[in-house]
């Protein structure tokens, strides 16, 4: 019989949800390895997740001080070697700042934190948390930040859309993309990119909190359930 | 030889800047009413220890590509080189 996959979370200082990660995972059926920011390997995990919070106090820019932390050498080498790695929330801000993904995420337009479920259609499915999910499809997750309107230059932007690097967009209930569901003003109402190898994904919207239907909706379960199979294909 | 070092870190233009726009909500309600285009920006300070004020002003510049700033939304100038003694 085969393991189940270990997926490594990553706890920065100021890291918030890797518990909940963590949790998500063994919830889903997966290993959930705890990773420390010091850390210098992986400790041999199938996938990386880097999870919400404010690590580092967010000085300087949210994700500018944790993407300089020791764990994230080898973040980037699992990356390049085409390891699954997922940034969620300040996980999402850090793989910006670290280069791994286009654009960079800037305070929402209403300048307000926000907290609340919103609508997420998946754009693509060359994703380690869309594989196995058909295009258009929609999905009710929390987002919880003050920072996450997603913007790039109009250079990056084109590309981030010619070669279909957008995986989310926030969205109506049925699908529809407008600027009333944009809700944090984001370019394009890009709530997640991947790299162009596809093997590297951020999100602002939480999958993590969104699995167990005792606790609300349980759109975080199908990308879960993807990272969980993205990750069993390196095993 | 100590150089001391400012570097000024500004949003491009053309980003939404939600500091500048609620220090520019906040003046007029205090009687300025002929202020606009306000940004906020940061303001970095910091000594380096360096032969030259040539290699000192190399590595702020690295630093401030690298980690100040994010060359994706953000600008930096670099001012006021002076050497300092002692």
């Amino acid at each position: 019989m085969s393991r189940p996959p270990r997926i490594g979370v990553v706890t920065f200082p100021g890291s918030l949800d890797d518990r909940d990660a963590l949790r998500a995972v063994r919830f889903m059926g997966g290993e959930g390895v705890p990773l420390w920011h010091a850390d210098r390997d992986l400790h041999g995990v199938d996938a990386v997740i880097l999870p919400g919070g404010f690590s580092y106090g967010d000085y300087l820019r949210c994700g500018a001080i944790a993407r300089f932390a020791p764990i994230m050498d080898p973040v980037v080498r699992f990356a390049a070697q085409g390891g699954p790695v997922v940034g969620i929330c300040n996980g999402f801000q850090i793989l910006c700042e670290a280069g791994l993904l286009p654009g960079a995420l800037i305070r929402n337009r209403s300048l307000r934190f926000i907290c609340r479920f919103v609508d997420v259609r998946v754009e693509t499915s060359l994703t380690p948390l869309t594989d196995g999910i058909v295009a258009g499809e929609v999905l009710r997750v929390p987002v919880k930040h003050g920072e996450g309107q997603f913007i790039a230059g109009p250079d990056d932007l084109a590309r981030v859309e010619e070669r279909g690097l957008v995986a989310f967009r926030y969205c109506a209930p049925d699908g529809t993309v407008d600027d009333a569901h944009n809700v944090n003003g984001s370019a394009n109402a890009i709530a997640g990119v991947r790299n162009e190898a596809g093997n590297v994904v951020g999100l602002m919207p939480h999958p993590e909190h969104a699995v167990d239907p005792d606790l609300g909706p349980t759109g975080g379960q199908p990308m879960l359930s993807s990272l969980l199979s993205s990750a069993l294909a390196r095993v | 030889m100590r150089h001391r070092f400012e570097v000024l870190i500004s949003l491009r233009p053309g980003l939404l800047d939600p500091q500048g726009k609620a220090v520019e909500g906040a003046l007029p309600a205090m009687g300025w009413t002929n202020v606009s285009d306000v940004r906020v920006g940061k303001h970095v300070e910091l000594t380096v220890d360096a032969p030259s004020g040539a290699e000192a002003r190399a590595q702020v510049e690295e630093m401030a590509r690298r980690l100040l700033s994010n060359p994706v939304i953000e600008d930096f100038r670099i001012v006021a080189a002076e050497a300092v003694h002692g």
